[in-house]
C-alpha cells in the first residue's frame, strides 16, 4: 500500500475543508483572432506545408458540414452532423499525431479523419449507406470508421470509448509500439460513468493514451453550468493523478502544441495525459436540433467572432503561407467536388440483403443463415415492399 | 490425467492460454498477486508479471470497457468480474460495445479476443447478490457467445475453446461447484467446442436439458426416475448462444419429451426460448408439454433457498407428470 500521500500531508489541528476551485488551472492561447502570436508564446513544430495541410483540411470539413447540412435540408440525407466553430479541436489533434496513433472519437471528430485523408467517396458513402461504405451501411450518418487509418468506428453511446481508448493504449503500451491513443469526447459525456472509469484506469495503469474533452458548452440543449459545478472537466483530471492542461480550443496552434507535447509526454513516460480545448458548438447538436429554442443570438454571435478557421486563416496571411486568390479557388473546388460527390454516392445501391447476417459474429451462425433464407423467401413472395433487395436475390 | 477440481481446472487453462501466446492478458478485481477471491488466477501473476495479470481498479464497466479496447488492439484480453451478479454496470460495454464492435464497424474492427469469465449461480447461501445466473441477458444479445462449463474437463476444455475463438465469449463458471466438483482432467492441451451440445446420458422415454451446475440436479433426478423404470435422455448444452438446436430437436424427436431446467427465474428464461424452438422444430413428435423447472419468479432468496430453488425432487415430479401426462 501506497501510504506516501498521507505522509507528506501538512497536518492541521482545525477542520481545513478544501474549496472545490482551489486549484487554478490556466489556459493556453498561443494565437490571436487578427492572426498574431502573443508575445513569448511557444510555438508548436510546424512550417508551410504543415500549416497548409492543416489549413486545406478545415477548409474541407467547414464545407463539407455546409453541403451536407443542405443536403440533409433538400431531404436527401436522413441526418447529419457538424462541428460548427469547434474544428480546430479534431484536425489540430490529429496534426499533432503520428499516422500510427489510435483516434477513438465521440462523434463530433470528423476533421481528425479528413487529417488522416479518409477520402470525399468514402465520407459519402457512409452518409449515404450504401454498398461501398466501409461500414456496409449500418450506422447512421457521421459513425465512421478505417482500419488503415486507425480511426476507430464511432460508437452512438456516449463515453464508452473512453476506457476503451485505456485499454487499447495498455496494449500498445505492453507491445513496446512507437505509438498512443487519442480519446476525444464532450463534457457532457464526461458526466458518464466510462469517463471516471477510463480516466481512472488510465492512471492506475499508467497507459499512453490522450484523453482530448472538446468543452463546447452544451450537450444537445443542457449548457455546461447544468452539467457540472466544480472547474471544468480539467480539475478531473487532477484528482485521478492525470497531468492535465487547459487550452483555448478555437486556437489551432494552442491545440497543435498541447497534443505534440501531450504525445511525447505519453509515450516517453507511459502515462495518460487530458486536455481540455474551450471552444463553442456555433452549430446545432445535429440536424434534428434547433438552438434557437435554448440560447441567444447573442450568445453565438459572441462566439462567431472567435472562428478557430478564420484565426488561422488571419495567421497564414501573416505569414504570407496564404492569399486570397487561393482562398476563393479552394473553396470554389471543394464545393463542386462535394456536390458531384454526393450525386454519386446517393445512387449507388444498397448493401446486399446477405450484409444483414455477416459480422454478427465472424461466421453466421445456423439459426441466422436459416433466418436469411426465410426472408428471402419473403422478399420474393412481395417484391414490391422490399425494392432495394428484391431485385438482387438469387 | 490428474485430478483436478473446477477451480485448478480453470486455472490450469488460464496458464495454458497465458503461456501459448503472449498477448494474454487476465485482470479483474482482486484479480493479481491474491489470485481472485475464488484463486481462480493464483499463482499467474508470480508466472507471468504485473502487466500480464493484474488487480483493477473496482469498476466493472472500466474493466470490460479496457477490456473491449484491448481485444481491439490485438491483444487477448481475459477478464474477470468477480460475481455474475455486479456484471450489470458493465452491461453496456457488452451488449452495446463487445457484442456489436464487428457488425457495426462492417468488421474494420473487432473484440473477438475479448473473454469475459464470472462465477454465477447459487447453492451456497449467497442471497440475492452472489446467486444470480444473469444468462439469459446476454443469451438476447446477437454477437456475443454464452458458455457454462459442469464439471472440471468440461470447464478446462470450453474456455481454452473461448478464449481461442474469434468472437467475444462470457463463460460463466458455477461456483458451487468450484471445490466441490472434482474429477480427471488432461494436463495438457485440449479444446471442446462451442454451440455443440452434449448428450451425457442415452434414454428412450424424455429429454433432460441443463447446463452448468443444474446438470448435476437433472443427472440425480434421471437416476430417481430409473428406478421408476423411465429413461431419461441427459444432456448438457454447454453453449447458451448460440446454441445446438439440432442435438436436443434430435433427442426430442426420439424420446418426444423435453424437460428444461434452470437455475434462474422462469419467466423469459433461456428455458423458455427452448421451449418455443423445440415446440416448431418437434411439433408432431411431441407426447406431453415442454416442462420448464426453474427458479422462481423472486429475486434469490436467503433463509429459503432450498425451497425455491429447482431442485432434483422438482425435476423428478416433472419427470413424472411429464410420463403421465
Amino acid at each position: 500500500m501506497n501510504t506516501d500521500v498521507y505522509k507528506e500531508s501538512p497536518v492541521v489541528h482545525q477542520p481545513a475543508f478544501i474549496d472545490g476551485h482551489s486549484v487554478e488551472i490556466p489556459i493556453l492561447k498561443v494565437l490571436k483572432q487578427d492572426g498574431n502570436v502573443y508575445d513569448g508564446a511557444e510555438l508548436p513544430e510546424i512550417d508551410q506545408e504543415l500549416a497548409t495541410k492543416i489549413y486545406k483540411t478545415l477548409a474541407f470539413h467547414r464545407v463539407l458540414d455546409e453541403r451536407m447540412v443542405a443536403s440533409q435540408r433538400q431531404g436527401r440525407l436522413s441526418f447529419y452532423m457538424t462541428a460548427l466553430g469547434e474544428e480546430a479541436a479534431s484536425v489540430g489533434g490529429a496534426a499533432g499525431l503520428k499516422p500510427q496513433d489510435m483516434i477513438m472519437a465521440q462523434y463530433r471528430e470528423q476533421g481528425a479523419l479528413m487529417y488522416r485523408g479518409f477520402s470525399l467517396e468514402n465520407f459519402m458513402n457512409q452518409m449515404f449507406s450504401n454498398e461501398k461504405d466501409l461500414g456496409k451501411g449500418r450506422q447512421m450518418p457521421i459513425h465512421y470508421g478505417s482500419r488503415e487509418l486507425n480511426y476507430m468506428t464511432i460508437s452512438s453511446p456516449l463515453a464508452t470509448q473512453i476506457p476503451q481508448a485505456t485499454g487499447y493504449a495498455y496494449g500498445q503500451k505492453l507491445q513496446g509500439l512507437d505509438a498512443v491513443t487519442i480519446c476525444y469526447f464532450g463534457e457532457g459525456a464526461a458526466s458518464e460513468g466510462d469517463f471516471h472509469a477510463g480516466l481512472n484506469m488510465a492512471a492506475v495503469h499508467n497507459a499512453p493514451v490522450i484523453f482530448f474533452c472538446r468543452n463546447n458548452g452544451y450537450a444537445i440543449s443542457t449548457p455546461s453550468d447544468e452539467q457540472y459545478a466544480g472547474n471544468g472537466i480539467a480539475s478531473r483530471g487532477v484528482g485521478y493523478g492525470i497531468k492535465t492542461i487547459r487550452i483555448d480550443g478555437n486556437d489551432i496552434l494552442a491545440v497543435l502544441k498541447a497534443t505534440q507535447d501531450a504525445r511525447t509526454y505519453a509515450l516517453a513516460e507511459n502515462k495518460p495525459v487530458l486536455i481540455e480545448a474551450m471552444s463553442y458548438r456555433l452549430g446545432a447538436h445535429s440536424t434534428s436540433d434547433d438552438p434557437s429554442g435554448y440560447r441567444t443570438r447573442e450568445e453565438e454571435a459572441k462566439w462567431q467572432a472567435h472562428d478557430p478557421i478564420l484565426r488561422m486563416k488571419n495567421w497564414m496571411l501573416v505569414n504570407n503561407w496564404w492569399d486570397e486568390e487561393q482562398e476563393t479557388s479552394l473553396f470554389d473546388k471543394l464545393r463542386e467536388e462535394i456536390l458531384a460527390a454526393v450525386k454519386v454516392a446517393e445512387i449507388i445501391d444498397k448493401p446486399p440483403v446477405e450484409d444483414l447476417i455477416t459480422d454478427v459474429y465472424d461466421e453466421p451462425p445456423t439459426l441466422l443463415k436459416a433466418q436469411l433464407e426465410e426472408l428471402k423467401v419473403h422478399i420474393k413472395k412481395y417484391p414490391e415492399a422490399y425494392p432495394f433487395t428484391a431485385g438482387r436475390i438469387k | 490425467m490428474a485430478q483436478m477440481n473446477l477451480l485448478h481446472a480453470i486455472n490450469n487453462a488460464l496458464e495454458i492460454a497465458m503461456t501459448e501466446n503472449e498477448r494474454a492478458v487476465c485482470f479483474g478485481e482482486d484479480v493479481g498477486h491474491f489470485g481472485g477471491v475464488f484463486r481462480a488466477t493464483s499463482g499467474l501473476q508470480e508466472k507471468f508479471g504485473k502487466s500480464r495479470c493484474f488487480n483493477t481498479p473496482l469498476v466493472e464497466q472500466g474493466v470490460i470497457g479496457f477490456a473491449n479496447g484491448l481485444a481491439a488492439q490485438g491483444s487477448v484480453p481475459i477478464a474477470e468480474i468477480q460475481f455474475a451478479d455486479y456484471i450489470f454496470p458493465a452491461f453496456d460495454q457488452i451488449v452495446n460495445e463487445s457484442a456489436k464492435f464487428r457488425y457495426r464497424s462492417g468488421n474494420e474492427f473487432d473484440v473477438g479476443n475479448l473473454t469475459i469469465r464470472t462465477p454465477y449461480g447459487g447453492g451456497i447461501a449467497g442471497g440475492l447478490y452472489h446467486s444470480q445466473s444473469p444468462e439469459a441477458y446476454f443469451a438476447h444479445t446477437p454477437g456475443l457467445k454464452v458458455v457454462v462449463p459442469r464439471n472440471p474437463y468440461q470447464a478446462k476444455g470450453l474456455l481454452l475453446a473461448s478464449i481461442r475463438d474469434n468472437n467475444p465469449v462470457i463463460f460463466f463458471e458455477p461456483k458451487r461447484l468450484y471445490r466441490a466438483s472434482v474429477g480427471e482432467v488432461p494436463t495438457e492441451d485440449y479444446q471442446l467446442p462451442l454451440g455443440k451440445a452434449e448428450v451425457v446420458t442415452q434414454g428412450s422415454d424424455i429429454t433432460l436439458l441443463a447446463w452448468g451446475a443444474q446438470m448435476e440436479i437433472i443427472e440425480k433426478a434421471a437416476e430417481m426416475a430409473s428406478a421408476d423404470g423411465i429413461s431419461c435422455e441427459v444432456i448438457d448444452l454447454r453453449t447458451i448462444l448460440p446454441w445446438d438446436i439440432e442435438t436436443v430437436a434430435n433427442s426430442v424427436t426420439k424420446t418426444g419429451r423435453l424437460l428444461v431446467s434452470q437455475e434462474a427465474p422462469l419467466t423469459a428464461g433461456f428455458a423458455s426460448e427452448i421451449a418455443a424452438t423445440i415446440q416448431k422444430e418437434c411439433f408432431l413428435h411431441l407426447e406431453s408439454p415442454i416442462a420448464r423447472v426453474c427458479g422462481m419468479d423472486t429475486p434469490y432468496p436467503l433463509s429459503l433457498e432450498k425451497e425455491y430453488v429447482a431442485d432434483h425432487l422438482k425435476v423428478y415430479e416433472a419427470i413424472k407428470q411429464s410420463i403421465n401426462y
